[in-house]
């Protein structure tokens, strides 16, 4: 069921999503007019932003809705920067983002009498992959930088075997190819114009990767951990020589020792009441943090009431 | 007789007419959708050339985040696939072609006929996964290539989504040419080699052509299967080596990235101009073949009169 809709496009899932939410809110209408028996109003929550979150914030609805019945949840995607902008707009409850606020746009709620409050709602860790065959072990950011942006050619280089070495990419389309552009090849540096060498293969799906690599001694690929199957390697990252090789795992994201891996938020406009709070809340339960880790992102701690 | 008659023809009158104007449309609505297809297309992706300067769209360099929209990878990358699927197909699909209607017996061509029937209606995304699981790892292994994901993957799953198409229609082309001509050749003391190769083929060479370019037109129309195994990298290819090194398509490009681009972009754009570009390849493909064809006819008219 996640499979099928994690292979979907996001913008696809959110119009049928938005259409799904239409047949009851149509039925219920009169009925909340004509039936005074009904003694609960259905309560709206809005959820837009980041097109990396919104499966999570999908599956997270759709389970709150069971629970909830007279909440209704509608999510959609369009980027961080636009779940922001609606949020300081005053057109969101929720907005996602797959990056921290920008100070301008923190000043932009401010001006509007908003007050953004940040949630760390999931974590998301990106793995390098290799052939189990490939006897290299780890490397560090600025080797993954180096191979590729073409810098680093042969997996000689790097005291493996006299292989070319044949790099894997997601499709420019996905978040996790811009994220992975902007802090691994550019190493987070905004000044850094260094582009993905041009022989870098784009597969249309992280299954693809997985399929090349576990197969190909040649390749190098990267995928979210959530995506990794154990028929290829995972390579130990350092941030620089020095530093210690990390694996990337549900606890050393969650420590911070492991260099590739992010953050993802919900802002909401002010301090969170009633039907808000009370989804928030359950988003930091067992029950929301298990979803979390069945799509493949990394749980947060868990603040379950006893 | 003549009074019963013209009741008769009145009676059928007014389907009659309305039937022919009904095929009528039908015939000029293909002309209809061919001028409103270019209109939009030429709406959506002329605009790239205000918005894009010429030297990056004909630059060598694809990275449409990055505002580098180079087409000239995507429009070799097609070329060489769809060559190489030409050299593979050409050569099998007519031979097969002739196999069946000039050498086999006749229960092999009542096998062999509804099975390549069979192929031709092959989804192209059930060859993808077979060339993803199966194909891509045999070529890498047999060829020792650093990736089987490459141009000439594609080559092969497009030569086997074309041959069938190849086979079909100058099958027919062959069966065509008459009995009597195969007969005097073979009076005059031919074998059934140079039967075949000076007199049956030439004999139904119009009809090849058509079956050759409508098989090249399959083969670079074809995104999905595409897609799945020439790994998509955007390199200019340069020479014959480049077959065995991965590629990226014009129809996967617009395929994998048109989902995502902001309605009314210059990347939105940009795809929409790839796509007149691959619609004039295909049209030029089509002009070529009718002329050839058109010319040959006219001297095959000259010589018989």
């Amino acid at each position: 069921m996640y499979g099928i809709i994690r292979g979907m496009n996001p913008r696809r899932l959110t119009v049928i999503f938005l259409l799904l939410l239409c047949l009851p809110g149509c039925s219920s209408t009169p009925n909340q007019r004509g039936d005074e028996n009904s003694p609960q109003q259905v309560e709206y929550i809005e959820n837009k932003g980041s097109d990396t979150i919104v499966n999570l914030a999908l599956a997270w609805a759709e389970r709150y809705q069971e629970i909830h019945p007279e909440i209704s949840i509608s999510v959609s995607g369009g980027g961080s920067g636009t779940g922001i902008a609606a949020l300081v707009n005053g057109t969101t409850d929720i907005a996602n983002a797959s990056r921290k606020i920008k100070g301008e746009e923190l000043e932009a709620a401010i001006e509007n009498g908003a007050e953004p409050v940040e949630f760390v709602v999931a974590r998301d860790a990106i793995a390098i992959i290799v052939c189990p065959e490939n006897p290299i072990e780890r490397l560090t950011l600025a080797q993954i930088s180096d191979i590729y942006s073409g810098k680093i050619n042969n997996w000689q280089e790097l005291g493996g075997d006299d292989r070319v070495i044949v790099r894997l990419s997601r499709e420019t389309n996905s978040g996790t190819h811009v994220y992975f552009l902007e802090q691994v090849l550019r190493l987070g540096d905004d000044e850094n114009k260094t582009l993905f060498s041009t022989d870098t293969l784009l597969l249309p799906s992280s299954e693809g990767i997985i399929e090349e690599v576990k197969a190909n001694p040649h390749a190098i690929g990267y995928d979210g951990l959530g995506y990794v199957t154990p028929e290829v390697k995972i390579i130990a990252v350092a941030r620089s020589p020095e530093d210690e090789y990390i694996l990337p795992s549900a606890a050393t994201v969650n420590e911070g020792t492991y260099p590739i891996a992010r953050d993802l938020y919900m802002y909401t406009a002010s301090q969170p009441e009633g039907a808000l709070l009370a989804y928030l809340d359950w988003i930091f339960s067992s029950e929301a943090q298990a979803i979390v880790e069945e799509l493949g992102f990394v749980p947060v701690p868990v603040s379950d009431p006893g | 007789m003549t009074t019963r008659s013209t009741t008769l023809r009145n009676r059928f009158k007014l389907p009659e007419t309305l039937i022919t104007r009904l095929i009528t449309i039908s015939g000029y609505s293909a002309i209809l959708f061919v001028v409103l297809i270019f209109f939009f297309l030429a709406t959506e992706g002329l605009p790239a050339l205000r918005e894009v300067r010429l030297e990056n769209l004909f630059s060598e360099r694809w990275y449409p985040i990055e505002e580098y929209f180079g087409i000239l990878p995507l429009i070799g990358g097609s070329l060489i696939v769809t060559i190489g699927a030409a050299l593979l197909a050409v050569p099998i699909g007519i031979g097969t072609a002739i196999y069946i209607a000039e050498i086999s017996p006749r229960w092999a061509r009542e096998i062999l006929k509804p099975l390549v029937e069979i192929l031709a209606g092959l989804p192209s995304v059930v060859l993808g996964l077979i060339g993803v699981r199966v194909l891509s790892s045999a070529l890498r292994v047999s060829f020792d290539l650093p990736t089987g994901l490459t141009a000439f993957t594609g080559s092969v799953l497009l030569a086997a989504i074309s041959i069938p198409t190849i086979i079909s229609v100058s099958e027919d082309a062959l069966d065509a040419v008459p009995r009597s001509y195969r007969d005097a050749a073979l009076a005059l003391g031919a074998t059934g080699w140079q039967t075949i190769w000076r007199v049956t083929l030439p004999a139904a060479r119009s009809g090849v052509l058509t079956a050759v370019m409508l098989g090249i037109g399959r083969a670079i129309g074809e995104t999905m299967a595409v897609m799945m195994v020439t790994g998509n990298a955007p390199v200019l290819p340069r020479g014959l080596s480049a077959l065995f090194s991965p590629t990226r398509t014009m129809t996967a490009t617009i395929a994998s990235e048109m989902g995502e681009v902001a309605n009314g972009s210059t990347h939105y754009h940009v795809l929409f101009f790839i796509g007149i570009v691959l619609f004039l390849i295909s049209l030029l493909v089509n002009v070529t073949a009718s002329a050839v064809v058109i010319r040959q006819r006219r001297r095959a008219e000259r010589v018989l009169g």
